[in-house]
């Protein structure tokens, strides 16, 4: 039976050859730019790491006060002070401090000319917590911390210009005039957003190329290459001037399991902060927060207002396309009143119709779905006139893209054939015959 | 013509109507959200810089090895660097001029402050960002003093990154005198710039746009203060202007002469030696994009309004066939036919655009509430009125044609 309605749609199709073409194109364009905007969407507001973030939290604290703050909310980062109360209370069963660094490597034997390297200066549980994966080696451990080791993770891509892809963990590289031991190697691994540092990014930076020790590089006086914003005015010229200033440049993250710790550690911020109200360094009330990785990529408005708005005109016209194709299909159908007369009359049941047209409905939207394919293909590659090149290559038309476009093509057109469908298994046979 | 006979042969297609009407609605709704969209990226893609933007380029250096510390030797060490990379360029063939500058309009990289009248005032009055660089600045980068002098090469000072001495005198921007000023004498006043210091204001440029081109910065634009001092950081920015037609080449000797010079230095192979159009092309990216994107639908979207019009009037004809016969053997010209059937769409569309107006002006309050878009003129929903009815008619007109056409003879056929 299936068989023999698919032959009727197609029939009906080559009948009206013009409108037929007219719904399929509608819903192909409908489909096609709700995917490409979807994809989008999709990538820029994506969980980057799913198992953990209910774990990993950033802890902020108002050091700038009421006067000052961003609005009532405490600062985006930590100032030095803080973020070293912070780290030698340890808390948390892990923590990371960091921030970005930019290094120029010198050159070696195998290149004349210095490279730049980004990155961030990081505490050791950095990479046991974001879960960093390793190619060569492992990050280093509290003890390298604490000696202020002269240690250095670096990134595949790095690791491929500098030592030619080999296993160069024991190796030395010149960063900035200083030596440095490779410790690890990772694996090409770059979460987006980056939701460890939404401070310096908008979360979707290159892949970072070094990871150094946090202690280390405040021996060395290294000023963060990221963003540092300061409040009142700006008094310090040197480094030891800087780390007393209310300038907050460090992300600091703590990982914690379940409500409970996350409270406990939340009434050790507050304890903090009142402390420091006590002690004469804050003259206002403690203003802390304790926001985990959802909550943190959702403050940060880390979706770019133009996915939300072309995701949203897109659906419109979508929904128009549907429209369309709803009067279309009530035409198509209606005037074929006669053909559904003869056949109620010859003993077909209302299901049969129903049947009937839902399928010559489904087909129609399968083409639809097909060119709303090819449409999505080309569209997907074409999304860089609209995002920056980080965001645009992240729109990528995988198996659910693939899968996701066909379904929704055929279940709109189904949906929107209801009406139609209803209204031609409500033809009276006996009228139609009459009058025909 | 009478309405009347128009109206009660629509109550029968009340579903066909509905979804014409529906249709054309959201269409309404979303082409003029969509073409002010279009007309406010437009207007500030091409808002100027204030700057002469022809033949110019900017190089972004780092420099390796060379001194870190914010003593005073290592930032006479970094400015004489600075100072014989800027003399290497202006020696070039194919360079008109050359000068060093913490940043430019539209590259998104900036130092920004708040202005006041009275030393460590509160509140600022004014917000604004900060250009150091010595007296060819203006000069080199084409801006047009409107008032007052340009600072002397006795003037100019030079500080470590992180350094405070502020000038006694600055250069501001038009807008930002004004804005200090609003009786247009800010001409020899004294202002504070983000500290105790006061300085003189020696002159007034027409314009020059600060450099960041996002959201935050949108309130204060074109506000810029101009300072005599040369920056001297362990990287630095050059902007060149290239002699005319020379700028391929003045870009590529940049580049090989500073290396040769001095070969520990990165310059990113990409982004670091840019001419000023990639700079202006990347930073409205997104809002070209945009438009394009809005365009592009606003076009298929009429496209398929106007094709499913046509559908729906074709099926309504050939149904009334027998009718139209029948009108036409009782003395209807082909003209009354072609009328109905126009005057049958503008009731439809009519009724559309009505319901599409109220459509149009929530979604425009949507997209302020959640996208810092703002109002939208009156001018563009009636444009919209204006596009959808005569996409109506347009549309109308083929099948209706086909109406006009039927014989009178068709009512003679059996009935």
């Amino acid at each position: 039976m299936f068989a023999y309605y698919l032959n009727l749609a197609i029939r009906s199709f080559k009948r009206n050859k013009a409108l037929t073409l007219l719904m399929i194109v509608a819903i192909g364009f409908g489909v096609a730019a709700s995917m490409i905007t979807y994809s989008v969407f999709r990538a820029v507001s994506g969980n980057p790491i799913p198992d953990k973030s209910a774990q990993l939290f950033t802890p902020q604290i108002d050091g700038w006060g009421p006067q000052q703050n961003l609005q009532g909310e405490p600062a985006e980062a930590l100032n030095y002070l803080d973020a070293m109360a912070l780290m030698r209370a340890h808390k948390a069963k892990r923590q990371t401090f960091l921030y970005q660094v930019q290094l120029s490597v010198m050159p070696n034997g195998q290149r004349d000319l210095p490279l730049s390297a980004n990155g961030y200066a990081v505490t050791s549980d950095f990479f046991a917590m974001f879960e960093a994966p390793f190619r060569y080696g492992s990050g280093w451990s509290a003890r390298e911390d604490a000696a202020r080791a002269s240690e250095v993770v670096i990134s595949r891509g790095l690791n491929q210009k500098l030592f030619g892809g080999a296993d160069s963990v024991g190796r030395t590289l010149d960063l900035g005039g200083h030596d440095y031991r490779v410790a690890g190697v990772l694996d090409p691994w770059n979460p987006r957003p980056r939701f460890y540092d939404l401070f310096s990014t908008s979360g979707f930076a290159d892949e970072p190329d070094i990871y150094v020790v946090f202690s280390r590089a405040m021996d060395l006086h290294m000023y963060p290459s990221g963003r540092n914003s300061c409040r009142g005015q700006l008094t310090f010229t040197t480094w030891e001037q800087y780390t007393q200033s209310n300038c907050v440049w460090i992300t600091p993250w703590v990982e914690l399991d379940g409500p409970a710790e996350a409270a406990d550690y939340a009434g050790f911020l507050t304890h903090y902060a009142a402390d420091q109200q006590r002690a004469g360094r804050f003259d206002w009330a403690p203003n802390v927060r304790l926001r985990d990785v959802v909550q943190w990529l959702d403050y940060e408005h880390v979706v770019p207002p133009e996915s939300r708005i072309s995701l949203a005109v897109a659906l419109g016209f979508f929904l128009i396309c549907l429209v369309n194709t709803i009067g279309l299909l009530l035409a198509k159908f209606l005037r074929r009143a006669g053909e559904i007369g003869v056949r109620r009359a010859l003993g077909a049941s209302r299901r049969e119709i129903y049947t009937q047209f839902f399928i010559e409905a489904g087909t129609i939207g399968a083409a639809g779905g097909l060119l709303g394919l090819l449409l999505t293909a080309a569209g997907v590659s074409g999304v860089g006139i609209l995002f920056q090149p980080q965001i645009a290559k992240l729109a990528r038309l995988d198996a659910s893209l693939v899968g996701l476009t066909l379904v929704v093509a055929v279940a709109a057109t189904v949906l929107a054939a209801f009406y139609p469908v209803w209204r031609a298994a409500r033809v009276q046979p006996a009228w139609q015959l009459k009058s025909s | 013509m009478k309405l009347h006979p128009i109206l009660a042969a629509l109550r029968r297609h009340k579903a066909g109507v509905v979804l014409i009407g529906l249709q054309i609605a959201l269409t309404l709704a979303i082409v003029c959200n969509a073409i002010f969209i279009i007309g406010q990226r437009i207007q500030r893609i091409q808002r100027p810089t204030g700057m002469d933007e022809n033949n110019l380029f900017m190089i972004s250096q780092l420099w390796v090895g060379a001194p870190t510390g914010d003593d005073q030797g290592s930032t006479d060490k970094l400015d004489a660097m600075q100072r014989t990379d800027v003399q290497i360029l202006r020696n070039l063939p194919d360079v008109q001029s050359a000068i060093a500058i913490n940043s430019l309009p539209l590259i998104n990289s900036s130092w920004t402050t708040g202005i006041g009248m009275k030393p460590a005032q509160e509140r600022e009055t004014a917000h604004a960002a900060l250009y150091f660089g010595d007296e060819q600045m203006i000069p080199a980068l084409g801006l047009k003093l409107i008032a007052g002098r340009n600072f002397n090469v006795g003037e100019i000072q030079h500080m470590g990154a992180r350094g405070h001495n502020r000038p006694p005198i600055v250069i501001v921007t038009r807008t930002l005198a004004d804005k200090l000023f609003p009786k247009g004498d800010a001409l020899g006043k004294t202002i504070y710039v983000d500290r105790d210091t006061p300085s003189t204001i020696i002159g007034v440029v027409a314009r020059m746009q600060v450099p960041s081109v996002d959201s935050w910065a949108r309130d204060f634009t074109y506000s810029s203060v101009l300072i005599p001092t040369r920056l001297d950081a362990n990287f630095s920015r050059y902007v060149v202007r290239a002699k005319t037609g020379r700028l391929d080449a003045a870009m590529k000797e940049s580049r090989a002469a500073l290396f040769a010079a001095n070969p520990m230095r990165v310059i990113d192979d990409e982004d670091g030696v840019k001419s000023f159009s990639d700079i202006r092309a990347n930073a409205y990216k997104a809002d070209r994009g945009m438009a394009i994107l809005m365009g592009v639908i606003c076009v298929i979207l009429l496209a398929v309004t106007g094709a499913g019009i046509v559908g729906l009037t074709s099926f309504w004809v050939g149904q009334r066939h027998k009718q139209i016969g029948v009108r036409r053997a009782l003395g209807a010209r082909k003209v009354d036919i072609l009328r109905y059937f126009q005057t049958e769409n503008l009731l439809i569309a009519g009724g559309g655009a009505i319901a599409g107006i109220l459509l149009a002006v929530g979604l425009n309050l949507w997209l302020m509430q959640h996208y810092e878009m703002d109002r939208m003129p009156v001018l563009y929903v009636l444009a919209g009125v204006a596009v959808v009815l005569a996409l109506g008619q347009a549309s109308v007109f083929v099948p209706a044609r086909r109406a006009a056409n039927v014989p009178p003879v068709v009512a003679t056929r059996t009935v």
